[in-house]
């Protein structure tokens, strides 16, 4: 893979990588690397039978990792003082994502400006990229550090898939994520995806009769919103093996599985809506229009949110994505409701104010 | 802020945890289970850095379960209490110390209920009672004095005294 060349994986062979950081006393990584073997997790024994490189994604490019230096041939640097690449321009996490699970299905939607500082760097990034036909992660915090983690993450997806003839399931891909990442925290490794997913059944026992107890969630469901429901009754609710699924990974180490994430700096916002109109009984184009809303609002406050909305709605059928909005219309649209409004209000007074 | 609390009974050990997962001022999960389930008569509630809670405590627990897969037989109490400090204890001084604050509840058939109370600085104590978060300060408090103000003015009543019955 190209990525792997930039990152000088093929350069070494990666057993000799190993022995040579864990010569240099107090390399970071090294001494994660024993902590995955007694952790126990059990990828270093399928990995030592099926490939001859067990632990090959754990280091990606450090800034003062062993093959830079010798490369280079600068002078070394002991890694424990973390020396890490300043940045020209202080990191602000402006952003706008959010995945919520519904009877219909997961949304996933995100806004598309990439800020660094005040500056708007690009206002048509994507945010929400898709993993496999049935996973799609949205991304925040540093535009870098997530392309690089989806790449990673979709190359170990993809890797699993092929070694044991089965897709990971959404918790596991969040499990394997939150533990690659976990070498990196306390580094400026900024990464927090949302992974929104739909696992398919993989026993023959269907869909368990949560449609009851999700509803139950919701509380204001109406009465004709549940005969709806009723009807299509065999969609799976959040039942552990299969169905939609949102989970939180972060490079902190946090891992949340739950219906409604948001992340961002425009996340408090978005929160505001979605816990508003949010039931588990939308129908699609209810959940893709509240999903519009909470990042419009969301991009309407936050400085660092803004641009355009990207949405993924993910079934079992897999995922499709909307066409991207540019929220500058529905920021019109919005203005001249509320002008209506006004005029409504004045034609009201003035008919009332002769008296 | 994360709070845990626990008290020992006569023949049991009653322990208790609040249920929210917080990311600085959002509180993404209103639902989150704080405790873990190390065998049939031992749970270990665990607070602390987002990452290390649940890395530590999975740790803490799959070991637990190996033991009994080995062996035969469960872990005490004790004897797992010790394990989990002995682990905070190795990591504390290494470049990854594990910011995670505990208390481990069991139930002994030779020894009953056990409450034992661990913190970050892998420091372990067995109590009759322990709370981590801001609730401790509330239990490390020998008695409350309670008056009531209504319409009347102000009166006094019985003192709150901890465990005096």
């Amino acid at each position: 893979m190209a990525l792997e060349d930039i990152c000088s994986f093929n350069d070494t062979p990666v057993y000799h990588k190993w022995s040579s950081a864990s010569a240099f006393e107090g390399t970071a990584s090294s001494f994660h690397m024993t902590d995955y073997y007694s952790i126990g997790s059990r990828r270093p024994k399928t990995c030592e039978t099926t490939c001859d490189v067990p632990l090959h994604f754990f280091i990606p490019a450090l800034p003062n990792s062993a093959p830079f230096d010798r490369r280079h041939s600068s002078p070394f640097s002991p890694a424990d003082h973390s020396v890490t690449v300043h940045r020209p321009f202080p990191l602000s996490h402006g952003t706008t994502t959010l995945g919520f699970a519904f009877q219909g299905g997961v949304i996933a939607a995100a806004d598309t400006r990439a800020s660094a500082g005040g500056l708007v760097a690009c206002p048509a990034v994507h945010k929400v990229t898709p993993i496999h036909s049935h996973l799609v992660v949205t991304s925040s915090g540093s535009g870098a550090d997530c392309m690089l983690w989806e790449r990673i993450l979709t190359r170990e997806i993809r890797l699993y898939q092929l070694r044991h003839r089965q897709r990971l399931s959404i918790r596991g891909t969040a499990k394997l994520l939150s533990f690659m990442l976990h070498p990196f925290k306390g580094t400026d490794v900024c990464v927090a995806l949302t992974l929104c997913g739909w696992d398919k059944e993989v026993g023959g026992t269907g869909c368990a009769k949560r449609s009851q107890d999700s509803s139950s969630l919701t509380g204001n469901s109406s009465s004709a919103a549940v005969s709806r429901q009723d009807v299509t009754a065999a969609v799976c609710s959040a039942s552990p093996n299969s169905g939609p699924k949102v989970i939180y990974v972060c490079s902190d180490g946090a891992r949340l599985q739950g219906d409604i994430i948001s992340v961002g700096s425009g996340s408090p916002y978005a929160y505001g809506v979605l816990d508003r109109g949010l039931r588990w009984n939308l129908s699609k184009e209810e959940a893709i229009s509240l999903a519009r809303e909470a990042v419009f609002r969301a991009t309407h406050r936050d400085a660092y949110s803004g641009n355009s909305v990207d949405l993924f709605h993910i079934t079992a059928q897999g995922w499709k994505q909307r066409q991207r909005e540019d929220l500058k219309e529905e920021y019109y649209r919005d203005m001249e409701r509320k002008a209506k409004i006004v005029e409504e209000r004045k034609r009201v007074t003035e008919v009332k104010a002769p008296k | 802020m994360e709070y845990l609390i626990g008290i020992q009974g006569p023949d049991f050990v009653l322990v208790a945890a609040d249920n929210v997962a917080a990311s600085s001022i959002i509180q993404m999960k209103h639902d989150y289970d704080k405790m873990f389930k190390l065998s049939e008569k031992i749970l270990l509630l665990c607070v602390g850095e987002a990452g290390d809670t649940v890395q530590f405590a999975e740790y803490i627990q799959k070991n637990v379960q190996l033991y009994k897969m080995r062996n035969g037989y469960e872990l005490s109490p004790a004897a797992a209490a010790n394990f989990t400090r002995k682990n905070l204890a190795d990591y504390l001084r290494s470049r990854t110390p594990y910011h995670v604050n505990l208390l481990l509840a069991g139930y002994d058939d030779t020894d009953g209920p056990g409450l034992f109370y661990m913190d970050y600085l892998s420091s372990l104590a067995k109590a009759p009672f322990a709370a981590h978060g801001y609730g401790r300060f509330i239990l490390n408090l020998p008695s409350f004095t309670v008056r009531l103000i209504d319409k009347e003015g102000i009166h006094d009543l019985e003192k709150l005294t901890l465990g005096a019955k």
